[in-house]
This record gives C-alpha cells, sequence and structure tokens, in this order.
C-alpha cells in the first residue's frame, strides 16, 4: 500500500523526522484556508498514489490568497498519470505547506532488497531527479549500503553513509540523525520502501524530507490500525471496491474481455494467452485456491459489474479446486444474477468430468465450452470481437 | 533420488490441527508421506487420525524423530512456527501459510541460514517427489515419477505443466514451489543446483512470475553452473506497472520485474522460454526427447 505524500510526512513526523509545516485539504476553500494559515510564499501539492506530479502541472507555488485559490481549483480534481501509464488518479486531496528556502537537495532511500534478502540505504547529493536518472548521469554519486541482519542502522552508521556521500560537512550530523529516525520508522510501520526526494538543506542549514514516498507490506497492516483504516480509502474503483468486500484478488485493467482464473500465476497467464490471441483484459481475478460456488457467484458479480467487459473467460485448472464446484457456481450464478455476456469456460484438472458434465445438463445460453486454456483464449478473442462491433 | 523431500522423509506438521491443516496433512501421509507428528500448542496427547500431537517442535524432533517441518500456521503466527521449528533441530522447513509479515520473514530467512536450515516458501504449495514424498498442497495425481524436475514461484501453473507432461508421457523427479513473495527461503539459484546434482533430474522445468530479479540471476546462474537443459515460462506479460497481481511478490516496481525483461535475460543465455504453459511444456518434452 502506497502512502499518500503527506501521510508519509506525518509517518515521518510522528518518528522524528524534520518535515515542512502543512495541512491537508479536501476543498478549495480548506486550501485557502490553510495557505492564509500558513503564509505565503507556500506549495499546493496534489495528493495521488503516482510520481511526476509536478511534470503534470500537480504542485504550484503560491504567492497570495488569489493564487492559492486558483491553483486549488486547477489541482483539486485534476485527473494524473503515472510516468509510466500508471492510473489516471483523480486528485481528492491537495497538501498545502511553507515553501522551504532550499540550498541543496539530495536523494535518500530505505528499501528492501529481494535479491539479498537485506534492507538497503541509498543516499545521494544529487537529488530533484530520479533514482535511475542518478544512477545513469553518475553511478558513483548515488552510495547504496546494505543493512546487516544483526547490526541494525543507527546515526553512526547514518554518519558513514552521509561521509561516503560526500554530503557537506555541516550537515553531516543532521543528516545521520534522520537517516537514523527513517530507518526507526521504517522497520516500526513495516515499510518496504521509504524514499525521501528532495531531501533538502535549508538556507538555514536545517534537513528536512520535503517529499515523502512509502509503501506498507499489506501483510502487515493487522499490527498498524492507523495505517489500516488508510486502505479502504485507496480503493476507487467500484469493481476492486466490491471485489475487496467479497474478499477476492481482483486488479481492474482496460480491457473488454473478463477472466477469472484460480491462482494468481496461471490467472497471469491466462491475461497473456488471451492478449498474445488478440485480445484485451478487462481485469485479473484469482478465485484462489479451493473456489467454492459462492466465491464463483461473488466473482461473476463482481466481473459482470464492469460495464467494459464484453465477453468472460473462466480459465481454471483443478488442484485443490474441484472443477464440479466451479460448474455449480456457474449455474447458480446464472440464477442469482443475469449475466449478458457470453461465457467461455475451460475446466481441466480435478472433477472436470463431473464439472464438464454439470453444465452440459444445464444447458446454459451463452456458454462455451472449450478443452484448452489457448483454444479458450481463442474463442473468447473471437467473441469479443464480434460483440464489440454488434 | 529426488530433492528436499523423499523416502527419509519425518513429518511433523504446525497447525495439523485446523481445518485446512488436516485435510492437507491427510492427504499427505495417504500419498504415503511418513507424516510423525502433528504441533499445536496446548493440544498435546491428542491425535489426529493416528497421528500424534504435541505442544512443541522440539517434542516431535524428541519422541518421533521428525526431520522435516510443514508450516500450517495463520499468518501471524508462521514465522514464529518457523523460527521454532529451525530452533527444534530439523533439516528442512516447507511454509505453506500466504500472508506472512515481510519483515518477519527478513528475520527468519537469516535465522534459518545461519543454522543452516532449508526453508522453502512460505506462501508456496510445497514440494513433491513422485512416487516417494509429498509434502503441502500439490494435487500428486497430476504428476508421474520420472526425470523432469520442475522448479515454481506458482501453484496452479504448475499442476497445468505436470499434467501436460504426464499426458505426452513425461514424469518429474520432483516439484518444488518457492512461492511467490518478496523474501522466501529458497530461490531459483538455490534449486537449480538440487537439481543439478540430482541423478534422476535430467532437465528442469523453471515457472517464473513478474516482480524481483529472482529469474534474472538464475540466468546467470544457470550459464555458470548448470549443464542440463532448462526450459522456462514467465507469467505476467500484461501486468500493469505498480499493480499487485495476487502474490504478495508479483509486482513490477518502476521498470524492473517485468516479464519481458526475465524472458529475455533467459533467452540470452540459452534457456528455452515458452509462450503459453503448454508451449513450455512442449519444449521440454521436445528437449527431453531429442537427448534420449
Amino acid at each position: 500500500m502506497d502512502l499518500l505524500e503527506y501521510q508519509g510526512k506525518q509517518l515521518f513526523a510522528a518518528h522524528g523526522v524534520p518535515v515542512p509545516e502543512g495541512m491537508p485539504a479536501d476543498t478549495v476553500e480548506k486550501a485557502v484556508e490553510a495557505a492564509e494559515g500558513i503564509g505565503y510564499p507556500c506549495v499546493i501539492k496534489a495528493q495521488v498514489q503516482i510520481g511526476g506530479r509536478g511534470k503534470a502541472g500537480g504542485i504550484k507555488v503560491a504567492e497570495n490568497r488569489a493564487q492559492a485559490e486558483e491553483h486549488a481549483n486547477a489541482i483539486l480534481g485534476m485527473d494524473i498519470r503515472g510516468p509510466r501509464g500508471e492510473g489516471p488518479f483523480t486528485v481528492k486531496e491537495v497538501w498545502v505547506e511553507g515553501a522551504s528556502e532550499i540550498d541543496s537537495e539530495y536523494y535518500a532511500s530505505i528499501i528492501l532488497d529481494r535479491s539479498a534478502k537485506k534492507l538497503m540505504t541509498m543516499l545521494s547529493t544529487m537529488g530533484g531527479m530520479n533514482v535511475e536518472e542518478i544512477a545513469e548521469k553518475d553511478p558513483d554519486a548515488l552510495v547504496k549500503r546494505h543493512v546487516e541482519p544483526h547490526d541494525g542502522f543507527d546515526a553512526k552508521a547514518g554518519e558513514q553513509l552521509a561521509t561516503d556521500a560526500g554530503v557537506d560537512e555541516d550537515v553531516r550530523r543532521p543528516t545521520a540523525e534522520l537517516l537514523a529516525k527513517l530507518y526507526d520508522a521504517f522497520n516500526e510501520s513495516d515499510a518496504t520502501l521509504i524514499e525521501i526526494n528532495p531531501l533538502v538543506v535549508t538556507k538555514d542549514k536545517d534537513v528536512i524530507a520535503l517529499d515523502s514516498k512509502v509503501t506498507i507490506d499489506n501483510n502487515a497492516l493487522y499490527r498498524h490500525e492507523d495505517l489500516a483504516d488508510l486502505e479502504e480509502s485507496f480503493i476507487e474503483d467500484p469493481q476492486e471496491r466490491l471485489a475487496k468486500e467479497r474478499g477476492l484478488t481482483y486488479v481492474k485493467l482496460e480491457g473488454n474481455i473478463g477472466i477469472l482464473g484460480n491462482g494468481a500465476g496461471l490467472c497471469m497467464s491466462t491475461l497473456d494467452v488471451v492478449a498474445q490471441a488478440g485480445g484485451d483484459p478487462a481485469n485479473f481475478l484469482d478465485a484462489g485456491g479451493g473456489s467454492k460456488a459462492d466465491a464463483i457467484v461473488d466473482a461473476l458479480e463482481v466481473i459482470t459489474s464492469d460495464e467494459k467487459v464484453v465477453a468472460i473467460l473462466f480459465n481454471i485448472f483443478g488442484g485443490i479446486t474441484r472443477c464440479d464446484e466451479i460448474a455449480k457456481g456457474i449455474i447458480e450464478a446464472s440464477q442469482r444474477i443475469e449475466i449478458k455476456v457470453p461465457l467461455v469456460v475451460r475446466l481441466d484438472g480435478t472433477n472436470s468430468e463431473e464439472g464438464l458434465g454439470l453444465l452440459a445438463d444445464a444447458d446454459l445460453p451463452n456458454l462455451h465450452v472449450e478443452k484448452t486454456m489457448l483454444g479458450g483464449a481463442e474463442k473468447v478473442v473471437e467473441i469479443a470481437k464480434t460483440e464489440a462491433k454488434a | 533420488m529426488s530433492i528436499i523431500v523423499g523416502e527419509d522423509t519425518k513429518l511433523v506438521i504446525s497447525g495439523l490441527t485446523g481445518r485446512e491443516g488436516t485435510f492437507h496433512g491427510l492427504r499427505n501421509r495417504d500419498y504415503g508421506t511418513d507424516v510423525v507428528a502433528g504441533v499445536t500448542p496446548k493440544k498435546g496427547g491428542q491425535d489426529v487420525e493416528g497421528i500424534p500431537i504435541f505442544d512443541t517442535i522440539a517434542e516431535a524432533v524428541d519422541e518421533r524423530g521428525a526431520n522435516t517441518s510443514m508450516i500450517f500456521v495463520p499468518a501471524r503466527f508462521a514465522a514464529s512456527a518457523i523460527d521454532e521449528a529451525i530452533d527444534a533441530g530439523v533439516d528442512t522447513v516447507i511454509a505453506i501459510t500466504e500472508g506472512i509479515p515481510v519483515h518477519d520473514m527478513l528475520h527468519t530467512y537469516w535465522k534459518a541460514k545461519d543454522a543452516g536450515v532449508r526453508l522453502i516458501g512460505p506462501n508456496c504449495p510445497g514440494v513433491l517427489s513422485p512416487g516417494k514424498s509429498n509434502v503441502g498442497i500439490i494435487p500428486a495425481q497430476f504428476f508421474d515419477p520420472g526425470r523432469i524436475g520442475v522448479v515454481s514461484k506458482s501453484g496452479t501453473l504448475t499442476y497445468q505443466i505436470g499434467n501436460e507432461l504426464k499426458q505426452a508421457g513425461e514424469g518429474n523427479s520432483s516439484i518444488v514451489g518457492i512461492g511467490g513473495d518478496p523474501i522466501v527461503g529458497s530461490d531459483f539459484i538455490d534449486i537449480l543446483n538440487l537439481f543439478q546434482e540430482d541423478d534422476d533430474t535430467e532437465l528442469i522445468v523453471m515457472v517464473g512470475e513478474i516482480g524481483g530479479d529472482a529469474e534474472e540471476r538464475a540466468a546467470d546462474f544457470i550459464a555458470e553452473n548448470v549443464t542440463k537443459p532448462v526450459v522456462a515460462y514467465i507469467a505476467g506479460f500484461t501486468a500493469p506497472p505498480g499493480k499487485q497481481m495476487g502474490h504478495a511478490g508479483a509486482i513490477i516496481s518502476g521498470s524492473s520485474g517485468t516479464a519481458e525483461a526475465k524472458k529475455e535475460a533467459l533467452e540470452a543465455k540459452g534457456v528455452r522460454v515458452g509462450k503459453s504453459p503448454t508451449e513450455a511444456a512442449q519444449l521440454a518434452v521436445e528437449t527431453i526427447g531429442a537427448r534420449a
């Protein structure tokens, strides 16, 4: 789960990491009020879970009340896409903060290095650009240090990192202390990534976090009630919301072919073969291991509530999941909800003969059975093309 | 031969008394796995269809000679159950549990490493050595004994490929699910190494998915250390960046972890990569047929 910038800053502040004074606002009035309280110049920043806000026009400096109102008006409600096409994310909140007098910009981060199975700290005096750009421009300017599992990371380790990165001597100490506090925040909040870019040195030689990117491990939310409460607020898509309520793993995509598979790997693979066959998947939906009829009814309800969907592919390889349960779910769903789009069903594995038998007996309209995954993909793409033209 | 589990496996199951634990534990025993004990705190002295329950893993090791532990307990208690198994002195821990916090696993990973205990998973379907032993939730009916080793991040995708191999008349030495979490006890490299050393394995099928760089590192390892042919399949070409595709580890972060990059890395080292699970199984059969 990615926190919004200001939520990350609030987390930082709670752990003693210096951040500029600011206020969140979800209306133009509140933003203006916040700006008046903070004073000018101030910065109005779009709060979305994505980078590249500045380039998209989501960060503006206001010199007076009129500008604060103008910028808040422009930014609230705007749609922002990420640098790699993520989103769009609609801006529902802005963060208003006092403008800082910047002397220099650094980059700092702590990440989970999956390959080394260790945490890694990174620091560079070339802040402002993204980490890939720093690494490309001057690899030596980005200092990376693993945290050894039995050692931890304290202000002394921070000082070494700051020295290695070439941080000016007069701000080495505050930088080190900030990094140590950041490390505590990382561990105590079950983060998997914390990035500050830029970490700035002000004209007064204070070191403060001017931005924040924080990712929290969803599996650990049970021990962070305050953060768990935020999770709900991030789900904007109606299908994703419904899926979460029903306990299904669903990701919305942009195409028109609904997909249901069992198991994350098989489901991803199904998206791929549908795309290879020339189709465009509308979603990822993993019905999970041991799926029962009820889960199938829920899944169909979620998929069909997306109006873009013109056809659905069921790709089930029964291991623990029994194909007869899946077939019962499909039959039950057709009785309980109206399924207006054609279904292509591929059932293989445990109890597939029983499952296919049940489907044959039920003789549902608009249902096509295919023997193989590739056959299913081709069939659903063919149907989707016909439906899309109609 | 086979790897990780086999005729010598003496299994203790943490969480055997739970609904899922009972279901899969008994299936494992029915398959022929030597299930010597179950562990549930405060239920010591009871039994599950004749399998004795102990309060601790240490007791199961002392009294029943358990050498392999399977973890089937809920996510929030699972890391400490793995720690307990490591302290109890088993050789191998296979963790099925999904949803363990990654910070917990970071600690537990190093504990296992320091103790020299082989950890498989978490969030994995387990390990099956056909005809010998099944530890976990892999449905054994799709796998015959044979000469192809399979290592995979995904469960159902593996069953799909196993079934296609079976229909083509091929079987497996062992099938190892390494799991789809960001931190897993054993990576592709660890298992590729075991298959390379295993006399019964003639070809290795590797099933990867988006996220991390385990596949890329495996490609380098294969070029340097694996003389047996390797065939691969990678899932997630159509996954958008920043979205977690089911498995906690299956996420493209920035420009890293894409299926395309993994495929290219493997192909650059001479590994044939199937476009679909079916094609991967066909490539495996074709390659091994050409050797016979």
